[in-house]
């Protein structure tokens, strides 16, 4: 089923020469160049090396390139949701046998991890069956993705073969998504699974070189690379700078050559202002929408009335308007990318709490409902994280939003790595900032964000009701079935129980020195990391 | 014959105008002094009265009125969330005197306290203050106060607390070096040998005497602390937005659009700026005022 319609505009900024066409047959045109050190800037730092168990760009962009996957969306196609390529598999992509319950695929041979141990299809289960059946208290931010999926298993040294308890048009998305790095089994069965925490062992690209926590990560070319030919670079250096205006300064002054998250528009209208030609800009749709978390263990946050007024006092649709020209965020959205055939339509959204079109009416029922449970004009503390593009930003609109249904809000923003300890462990908030970023856009194992059980939930609620209807989502394989319980999904998460809130889904603009080719935007900024597929033009530098 | 009423009358007009004269005399011999009051008294006015002194809600988004210029409505224009600057430098003008007080006012107690204990028990106990003294003296103020955000968060008491506790060595090293010559003279032999405790002897005695170096401290520290509050916001570790402080003004925001929307950075930059300028002004006349020496030459 292909549901998605990419929409990418690759716009050059040629002074206005260069336009959509010209880059794409440019890029297409010239033969990739070998050599040279790619320096980007990262504004997350790492919490964990371990991709399994981590959500965030501040490990997939320094990391990503380390591993190799068995399965990713094709680094020249990535605006694509179903052109999936081989990357540890062999050949092409393996078609569901027994009524589609059956997946196997055949195992490149000759490829070794970074420490020369050599790959089989053992690595391959030992790493699914860390990510979809992890041992208690071994988190696997995306075990969700593969509820269906009955067992994982090595019929021979290099044949793979899932089997699935039903089938599922959400499995191959699940499969290819970039942070199921291969982990090798050797180290998993010696060191344990919180080895890959502290320690790369990869098959990618790069081998990884060093990393200076708080300044870089530097990787360097791996010769013994499977896919013959590549990576093209040398190496690159993946600096760490959580301030946008400094990762802006480092491609301005030609510090760093890219950043692979995305800027504001501001930020591209000024970079393409002073360096003209010298910069391309790429932008896209983004599967990633911010969101807020009530801790439900945490009164009065239990009371799904409570929740509600904090929805119900969002502006979103004026904020699309005016909060797009100072964040990376656009789209008024419900649980599913929008645009999606899935996705809510406009008049659907507006009869979700919180999505109404008339804000006053929006706002006077949170402060009724506000009253009703007893807390009119409290008081709580925000937790954000402290990343400004869009967290920070965004987090100050909600905060106003939040005042104006009398709620007196106080932030407490921190790093990455403590925002996601007290995501995690220590779970002292009141309400947070999250978000559903996701990489191959693949709706239905992208919303279980929402489901009390994920493992990237931190809401601490259970709540049945959604967890059944996503049960019957998961089995449906009819367009209309599934649409129908998306909305009945989407009514449940966001409005009756509205265990979560979202805000704007995030808009992608990544102006980069034009040296830098062969990297095509994806709708996320998870999607196309491995950085093989790229190489700078000598000529451009 | 003259009344006593005419005769008290006339004495108490006599030392008005004579307090009067001191002060215009004061403002003469130390313009600078006078201007760091002056910047001191402008603050405290603003601190007090801003909710009178600007219309508008230092918190509240003005979505169509974002990246405004200065003009007659914004004097100093807004920033990209509509936030009209003048009234958030005004506001934080709160925040800024409120951790500088706090933070100043409680370090320069502590370290009085420590450093005329230092001074009065001598010994041992005065090795191993100094030393501590030594060791936390070692370090930036500002690494210290990182150290101290880092461990306990970003809340406003810990932001004072990360303030506070660079303080308290260099007020108690300043304040002990005056109380050893304070403990050297004959009163406090004659109080020891009146059988009073040290804590009566401490605070009622020398505490007294070394009022000068400590209110000196308090001034100086004021105008660190208000530029270690700007410094720690600044790089997000002190308080949080939406809260009006100058250093918060400065980041986020402020970076993006230094170059369209110059004003957001440069208005909170010159508040900071004249402040602590102001204060440290202020801290320099009021020593020279205090000195004995300074006041007799």
């Amino acid at each position: 089923m292909k549901y998605f319609s990419a929409r990418i505009a690759i716009a050059a900024i040629a002074g206005a020469a260069l336009g959509l066409s010209a880059v794409g047959s440019a890029s297409a045109a010239q033969k990739p160049q070998k050599g040279g050190i790619l320096n980007f800037v990262v504004g997350s730092k790492i919490p964990s090396y371990d991709g399994h168990r981590e959500t965030t760009f501040g490990v997939i962009h320094p990391l990503a390139p380390f591993y190799s996957l068995l399965i990713r969306i094709n680094p020249d196609n990535p605006q694509s949701a179903t052109d999936f390529v081989c990357d540890l598999c062999k050949g092409k992509l393996a078609k569901p046998t027994n009524g589609g319950t059956t997946y196997t695929f055949k195992i490149r041979k000759g490829v070794k991890f970074h420490d020369g141990t050599p790959l089989t299809a053992a690595d391959i289960v030992a790493t699914y069956q860390k990510i979809i059946f992890p041992p208690e208290g071994i988190p696997s931010a995306r075990k969700t993705f593969f509820r269906m999926v009955e067992s994982v298993s090595a019929p021979s040294k290099y044949t793979v073969v899932f089997k699935l308890q039903f089938p599922s048009g959400a499995f191959i998305g699940a499969l290819g998504n970039p942070y199921n790095w291969t982990y090798s089994k050797k180290d998993l069965d010696e060191n344990g699974y919180t080895w890959h925490q502290k320690n790369i062992n990869g098959t990618g690209p790069f081998v990884f070189v060093q990393h200076q926590p708080g300044s870089f990560v530097e990787g360097k070319r791996y010769a013994g690379y499977h896919h013959k030919g590549q990576p093209y670079l040398d190496g690159y250096k993946a600096i760490s700078a959580s301030k946008m205006a400094v990762r802006l300064q480092a491609i301005r002054g030609g510090r760093a050559a890219i950043e692979f998250r995305g800027f504001p528009p501001k930020a591209r209208d000024d970079l393409v202002k002073a360096l003209g030609d010298k910069i391309t800009v790429q932008e896209s749709d983004w599967n990633c929408a911010l969101m807020t978390t009530p801790n439900h263990k945490v009164k009065p946050f239990d009371d799904p009335r409570v929740r509600r007024a904090l929805t119900l006092s969002l502006d979103r649709w004026g904020g699309s308007k005016y909060l797009s020209n100072i964040a990376i965020v656009k789209t008024v959205g419900g649980v599913v990318f929008p645009g999606h055939p899935l996705a809510a339509t406009k008049e659907e959204l507006q009869k979700i709490a919180g999505y109404w079109p008339d804000i006053e009416k929006s706002r006077a029922e949170a402060k009724r409902l506000l009253k009703e449970a007893g807390v009119a004009g409290m008081s709580f503390e925000f937790h954000n994280r402290g990343v400004d593009q869009p967290y920070k930003v965004v987090g100050t609109w909600m905060i106003d939003q939040w005042r104006r249904i009398g709620l007196k809000v106080t932030q407490r923003v921190q790093p990455s790595p403590a925002f996601y300890a007290t995501l995690r462990k220590k779970k002292d908030f009141q309400v947070s900032m999250d978000f559903n970023c996701q990489a191959v856009i693949n709706p239905i194992a992208d919303i279980t964000k929402f489901l009390g059980s994920a493992g990237n939930n931190y809401g601490s609620f259970e709540d049945k009701v959604l967890e059944d209807i996503y049960n019957k989502l998961l089995r449906s394989g009819d367009v209309n079935t599934q649409l129908k319980l998306i909305r009945q999904y989407e009514k449940r998460a966001l409005d009756e129980q509205a265990s979560g809130a979202l805000t704007l889904w995030w808009y992608k603009i990544n102006p980069h020195r034009s040296f830098v080719k062969g990297w095509k935007i994806a709708p996320s900024h998870y999607l196309n990391q491995q950085l093989d597929n790229v190489w700078l033009d000598k000529k451009l530098m | 014959m003259s009344t006593p009423e005419i005769v008290v009358a006339t004495e108490e007009l006599a030392e008005h105008k004579s307090l009067l004269a001191r002060v215009w005399d004061l403002c003469r011999r130390q313009p600078l002094g006078t201007f760091g009051a002056l910047v001191v008294l402008l603050m405290i006015f603003l601190a007090v009265f801003a909710n009178v002194l600007t219309p508008y809600n230092p918190e509240a988004a003005s979505w169509e009125n974002q990246l405004t210029a200065p003009n007659a409505q914004f004097l100093m224009g807004t920033d990209h969330f509509g936030r009209d600057i003048l009234t958030r430098i005004i506001y934080g003008s709160r925040t800024a005197l409120f951790v500088g007080f706090a933070a100043s006012i409680v370090g320069a107690t502590l370290g009085l306290v420590l450093g005329v204990a230092s001074a009065y028990f001598g010994g041992t106990f005065d090795i191993i203050v100094q030393r501590v003294v030594d060791v936390v003296l070692a370090f930036p103020l500002i690494i210290l106060a990182l150290v101290v955000v880092a461990a306990f968060g970003t809340a406003i008491q810990y932001v004072i607390i990360a303030i506070t506790i660079p303080f308290i060595p260099q007020c108690a090293r300043v304040v002990r070096s005056n109380a050893l010559a304070i403990r050297e003279i004959p009163y406090v032999d004659a109080a020891r040998a009146m059988g009073f405790s040290h804590a009566r002897i401490i605070l009622r005695h020398m505490v007294p005497n070394v009022m000068a170096p400590y209110l000196i401290m308090i001034t100086a520290f004021m105008g660190q602390a208000i530029l270690l509050e700007a410094s720690l916001s600044f790089l997000g570790l002190g308080v949080q937005e939406p809260i009006p402080a100058w250093g918060l003004m400065l980041q986020g925001g402020a970076e993006e659009y230094a170059e369209s929307a110059p004003w957001i950075p440069i208005f909170p930059g010159l508040a900071i700026t004249v402040a602590v300028f102001g204060f440290n002004l202020f801290g320099d006349a009021l020593r020279d005022v205090l000195d004995p020496k300074l006041r007799r030459e």
